[in-house]
């Protein structure tokens, strides 16, 4: 769905559940997973539809993820850590992932 | 910033875009001691979103972004040399109404006591419930741009702008820059701005040139062959995600298909902590939103707390710079670091500067009416995001009985999600206006209670006695009972 302008300057590496995905650091966890083209982010408690950012500047909590075990992060907020591994959250999330 | 936390100071401000940019450079150039947090990484706020890197390159983007943005570099560099200390990544979940501060950074959570507070939490996009709005592909208009200005990304596939405001011609100018394939721009705002533009130009005398960017951006989205609807009724089609929109131009039904639908309704004040401070607030017709109330100074009814910036109600990126000098002003005067006379005196030229934006100001509100944003909600549409309620469940509770907006919220479980409210409060509250016939006023907000953002337990649980080691803050005074962590 997006593009990066530039892509000389990706020299760190995340995950997503498992999958390596080379990003700029800087990047939000949220910018990331756009640029490699994830959708599903999470899906709701509810009624388990998909969901993707739509705020981008931390007000609607549709971009939750689990971080490194931690669960309910909000992707657009977190910059990106070398290594860290990123896991789409389904439904309520696991509680103490680690 | 430092690794150790800092647990008090005479000034906190929460906040780095414009306002609390230069709050805090002001405040700290007059001596009084000042810490600044932001949730984001770098300075900037949302207008300025990561300006010093963007500067340093004389890039692809640094040409889409424009000269207005630019501009936002002066601020920061004269807050990085005011000796201001400056926390970023910080999210603040409560500020008490004794000046104590719960700050959340790197997954620790502390406390600091501040002597005054200046809230410069600024704005955010006002939240557009039309039917579909929650599948995936479909954003805020000003979520795409911080994608831009944040990480460089611009869509690659076919994206429609729907919208009203100066924002939304803004992105829709910048991505066309970027290469972006707009496919179209559907204006919502049923009274475009080559209607109003040209009879207020009188009014306007001074804005000559916002009034001219206003309009050459239509003239380049029409060079560009863009084509521009005005539409109303909009409605997203899509089962997974979104596929089409569909919208109702000159008494017709017309779709268009679209892999990113950008949404765009203006902007409201953030005001989470104000709310959960239970501040006064006022209902602001012409914007359509309440805010906190404020003297000329941006003190609230809190005795401890002011607000500046588009978060005191929204008067744009230029007027929140100045509204931020006036706050920093009034503090270094209370804290005793000016006279009155000084503060007062040092006050005039921005208090000039002011009202010549607050007349721009007030024609933007009456040009760009968040039509679709305060229409009667359709019974399908979700009202409340998280708990996944619409609006027709809302009617049938009201139906029952709960007629109170906070009974309604425990009732249908809006605005007990995750975001706390942030994109469903307006909403909820309009339904039931509507519904009982009544004003905003009447309804009134929910309860909010802090922490204003979600908080691990584990976070909390650490915090530990640290309340306790707080000493008593310069100002010497203490808390309320009831605003205990
Ligand atoms: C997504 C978006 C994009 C925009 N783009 C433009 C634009 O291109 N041009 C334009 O003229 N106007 C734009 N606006 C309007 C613009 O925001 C304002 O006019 C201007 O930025 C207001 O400045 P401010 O200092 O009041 O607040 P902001 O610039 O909004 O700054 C507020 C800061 O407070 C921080 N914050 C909020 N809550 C907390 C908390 N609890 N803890 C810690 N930090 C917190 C935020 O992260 C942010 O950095 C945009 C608005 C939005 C929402
Ligand atoms: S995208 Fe809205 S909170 Fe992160």
């Amino acid at each position: 769905m997006f593009r990066r302008l530039r892509t000389d300057d990706l020299t760190t590496t995340i995950f997503f559940d498992g999958r390596p995905l080379r990003c700029r650091p800087g990047d939000s966890v949220a910018a990331a997973l756009l640029a490699a083209g994830i959708e599903r982010f999470r899906t709701t408690p509810v009624s388990g539809t998909d969901r993707m950012p739509h705020c981008m500047i931390g007000n609607c909590f549709d971009c939750l993820v689990e971080i490194d075990g931690q669960a309910d992060q909000q992707a657009c907020l977190v910059p990106v850590r070398e290594g860290s591994q990123v896991r789409s959250q389904l439904g309520t999330g696991r509680f103490d992932a680690a | 910033m430092t690794d150790a936390p800092r647990t008090h100071c005479e000034l906190a401000i929460v906040g780095g875009g414009p306002a609390g940019l230069a709050a805090a450079a002001l405040a700290a150039e007059l001596g009084v001691e000042t810490i600044l947090f932001d949730e984001q990484p770098t300075p900037g706020g949302q207008i300025y979103r990561n300006i010093e890197a963007n500067s340093r390159k004389h890039d692809a983007l640094s040409n889409i972004l424009g000269a207005d943005y630019a501009k936002g570099l002066a601020l920061v560099e004269r807050f990085r040399r005011s000796g201001a200390a400056y926390e970023p990544l910080s999210a603040v979940w409560q500020v008490s109404a004794a000046g104590k501060l719960g700050v959340s950074r790197k997954g620790r959570a502390y406390l600091t006591r501040a002597g005054r507070v200046i809230l410069a939490t600024g704005a955010m996009e006002r939240p557009v419930p039309i039917p579909g709005w929650t599948l995936p592909g479909v954003m805020g208009a000003g979520a795409a741009q911080t994608l831009m200005k944040a990480s460089g990304l611009v869509p690659e596939e076919p994206t429609v702008i729907a919208g009203s405001g100066p924002l939304a011609y803004l992105v829709a100018l910048q991505l066309m820059k970027a290469g972006a394939p707009l496919s179209a721009v559907i204006d919502t705002s049923q009274k475009g701005l080559f209607e109003t533009g040209f009879a207020a130009l009188p009014v306007l005398s001074g804005f000559g040139r916002d009034l001219l960017k206003g309009l050459s951006w239509m003239a380049a989205l029409r060079k560009a062959r863009i084509p521009v609807f005005s539409g109303r009724n909009l409605a997203v089609e899509g089962i997974s995600r979104v596929e089409a929109v569909s919208f109702e131009t000159r008494g017709k039904r017309q779709r268009l298909s679209a892999s990113l639908l950008l949404l765009h309704e203006g902007v409201v004040p953030n005001n989470q902590i104000t709310a959960s401070l239970r501040c006064r607030h006022v209902w602001d017709t012409a914007q359509m939103a309440w805010r906190p109330w404020t003297d000329e100074w941006g003190a609230t009814s809190t005795e401890l707390v002011a607000v500046a910036g588009d978060g005191a109600g929204i008067s744009g990126a230029r007027a929140a710079a100045h509204r931020g000098r006036l706050a920093a002003l009034d503090a270094a005067c209370r804290i005793g670091r000016i006279s009155r006379a000084e503060r007062d005196e040092r006050a005039l030229p921005e208090r000039r500067h002011l009202q010549r934006e607050a007349r721009f100001r007030a024609f933007l509100d009456s040009t760009y009416c968040p039509t679709e944003a305060v229409r009667r909600l359709a019974d399908e549409a979700i009202a409340c995001r998280c708990e996944e309620v619409t609006a027709g469940e809302l009617r049938a509770f009201v139906a029952e009985g709960f007629t109170d907006i906070n009974q309604l919220k425990s009732f249908s479980r809006c605005g007990m999600g995750q975001c706390q409210g942030r994109m469903c409060g307006g909403t909820v509250a309009r339904v039931l206006a509507q519904s009982l016939e009544t004003d905003m006023e009447t309804v009134g907000y929910y309860r909010l209670r802090p922490p204003v953002k979600p908080l691990p337990v584990a976070q909390l649980a650490e915090l530990g006695n640290a309340e306790r080691d707080l000493r008593p803050s310069p100002l010497g005074v203490d808390g309320d009972p009831s605003q205990r962590v």
